[in-house]
């Protein structure tokens, strides 16, 4: 057996979000040999072996040291190399918060953080393997792009994307079996502009990472069970954010729901609020995700469930925004 | 490469003037870490006019050697030499820590040509120049990366996260220093967070220690030729050479005094300090002249 945890929350012949991450880096090793792969004991639970088997000598394990990890890929990348550096989003974003900031993103080195089990997804591990705050760090740290793709095929399009543009980024993915929302990788992926993934004129869902399928099949169930057209904008981009998309959202629909596996505090949800609110126009507003305390330990899908974060909440958080009134805006359409 | 009388000579003559420089850095910028830059400064000149191959017209040259300063507020010692290599117009240090000034307390690497990282939170710059050193390995390159840390900057965990990775990837082509001023802001390294046994802990985690006075040029070629000769004859484990030294070295009355972390000098401190470091020049330059061969 392959070390690492085996998967068995979900069974499926397909290839796990960080295994598609794996063949990605594999591809990207033999395209590129300025790519090199480093991890801090988690070779195997981020899938990253092949690379190591395939190119031993441009893969670098330095054992259980995340800090070490984050300078020494960025020594590397100073030195000319593109390092993928590999470990959990919880390490990544605060075990080595200060080595991020500081040598990455203020030398603004071309090093690519991809960190797994990001939100709940490493369910039964517990609060210390959750990354909820994780996207709270990151996306206020200069130089740094921040991409929290929605399924395997995004990953995929998001690792080719890292590789091909200058600068450090924070890649944030699950564990293990994420729900497949795409049908292949050739949807038009982009860094820094959401895709919608479900047309909408009464409400836009604004979700990112393993939400997105969770707000299509929201989408899909209200459309046809009570009409009503849900828009859902899967922003992958955190940083940089879709702002004309998130202004269309506002124009079009005026009630916006975020919705994210992570704190509503400081993640997507506060970017998208960000925006709403300097804009100046009103807007029906709600953020669906960890309100401010920890997750409790159990299988992905249920601790989804319990943070609101999936269909189920996400119908219930539509139908209670639907309900909301707010005073109509004379001069709206001059405006903009 | 062995040091000649000359060159000896010629190295405490650069030596001198770096000082002279950082003491006219620290008196136009009203305050400055002066202890551990005067520690140090030794330790950068014989690494950078002795043995770095660099090109100053090519900053950016990839087979240059690296120099990693992770006590990175040693930038007031460390800028006058970037300076004085012509990476940075002299003019500049007269800017140092002003506002809209390029150079600050810590010196940001993309904007202070010459420097090789943004360093000043301490703990991170071991990690780095292991970092580029097996950069080189996996391009072929034949740079070699010089690295200094800070005594007291040893309390921080990462440095022995990068220590052990230095080893167990048998990383040679890097030299590492500590300055060993056994001074930290708070007081003396052993009453603030004990570190000895220093060497012994080094050589624990798989380094071969040199342990020299740090202000002695000639002891300071001695341990790099070691190194050296470890990495071209296949040693397997990394070379640190532990520097004792003196914090505020050259200033008689700022040296080995804890409180000299960081100072001001006015103009009676800043003349009474060009003087010593004249008497300090006089001394070294007997000593290279007796020693010397």
């Amino acid at each position: 057996m392959a070390g690492g945890m085996t998967y068995t929350a979900i069974e499926s012949t397909q290839l796990s979000t960080s295994e598609i991450y794996g063949q990605a880096l594999v591809e990207l090793g033999r395209e590129h040999p300025d790519v090199v792969a480093l991890t801090a004991d988690l070779a195997k639970s981020t899938k990253i072996g092949d690379f190591m088997k395939e190119f031993p000598d441009r893969f670098f394990n330095v054992g259980i040291a995340e800090q070490d990890m984050f300078g020494v890929a960025a020594g590397m990348a100073r030195a000319g190399l593109v390092p993928f550096l590999s470990t959990f989003s919880q390490f990544a974003s605060f075990r080595a918060a200060d080595q991020l900031h500081t040598d990455l993103c203020y030398q603004n080195v071309n090093a690519k953080v991809i960190a797994t089990h990001s939100g709940t997804s490493f369910g039964q591990a517990g609060s210390t393997h959750h990354a909820i705050c994780d996207l709270a760090v990151t996306r206020s740290i200069p130089n740094l792009t921040v991409i929290v793709p929605a399924d395997g095929y995004e990953t995929y399009n998001a690792v080719k994307a890292a590789y091909a543009t200058p600068g450090p980024f924070y890649l944030r993915i699950n564990r293990g079996f994420d729900r497949v929302l795409y049908e292949n990788s050739d949807y038009g992926f982009e860094i820094g502009k959401a895709v919608t993934v479900h047309e909408g004129t009464d409400l836009t869902v604004i979700a990112c990472g393993s939400c997105v399928f969770q707000a299509v099949q929201a989408a899909d169930f209200l459309e046809k069970a009570e009409g009503l057209k849900v828009r859902v904008l899967n922003m992958h981009t955190i940083k940089p954010l879709d702002k004309e998309a998130i202004l269309k959202a506002v124009m079009d629909t005026r009630r916006i729901i975020t919705v994210e596996d992570h704190s509503v505090l400081g993640g997507l949800g506060s970017a998208v609020a960000e925006v709403v609110v300097e804009s100046g126009k009103g807007c029906a507003f709600k953020k669906l995700g960890a309100n401010d305390k920890f997750a409790p330990i159990g299988l992905h899908e249920d601790i989804m469930a319990d943070l609101g974060i999936d269909a189920n909440g996400i119908i219930e958080a539509v139908r209670e925004v639907m309900k909301k009134d707010f005073e109509e805006d004379d001069n709206w359409d001059d405006e903009m | 490469m062995s040091l000649s009388k000359a060159e000896w000579l010629a190295l405490e003559k650069k030596v001198d003037e770096l000082r002279n420089l950082t003491l006219d850095t620290t008196y136009w910028a009203g305050s400055g870490h002066i202890g551990g830059g005067m520690s140090v400064l030794d330790i950068m000149t014989v690494c950078y006019y002795k043995y770095m191959n660099i090109k100053v017209d090519d900053p950016q040259w990839a087979d240059r050697d690296r120099f990693i300063l992770s006590k990175g507020h040693a930038a007031v010692a460390y800028a006058p030499v970037l300076c004085d290599l012509g990476f940075n117009d002299k003019e500049m240090l007269k800017t140092f820590n002003l506002s809209g000034s390029k150079m600050g307390m810590h010196l940001d690497s993309n904007k202070v040509v010459g420097a090789d990282a943004s360093t000043g939170s301490l703990g991170h710059g071991l990690s780095i120049a292991v970092g580029t050193a097996l950069a080189a390995r996996v391009t072929g390159r034949k740079y070699m990366t010089f690295c200094v840390l800070g005594d007291g900057e040893c309390d921080e965990g990462s440095n022995w996260e990068a220590a052990m990775t230095a080893a167990h990837y048998k990383v040679t082509n890097l030299i590492s220093f500590v300055d060993r001023n056994k001074c930290m802001i708070d007081g003396r390294t052993e009453d603030v967070k004990n570190l000895e046994p220093f060497c012994d802990k080094w050589r624990a985690f798989g380094f071969i220690v040199k342990e020299i006075d740090g202000n002695n040029i000639k002891e300071l070629c001695e341990a790099i030729d070691f190194a050296y000769e470890n990495h071209a004859n296949g040693g397997t484990q990394p070379v640190m050479i532990v520097c004792n030294t003196l914090k505020g070295c050259g200033i008689d009355f700022i040296e080995d005094d804890y409180t000299w972390h960081y100072g001001a000098f006015d103009d009676d401190r800043y003349n009474r300090g060009k003087k010593a470091l004249a008497e300090t020049y006089k001394k070294r330059v007997a000593r290279a002249e007796k020693e010397g061969a």
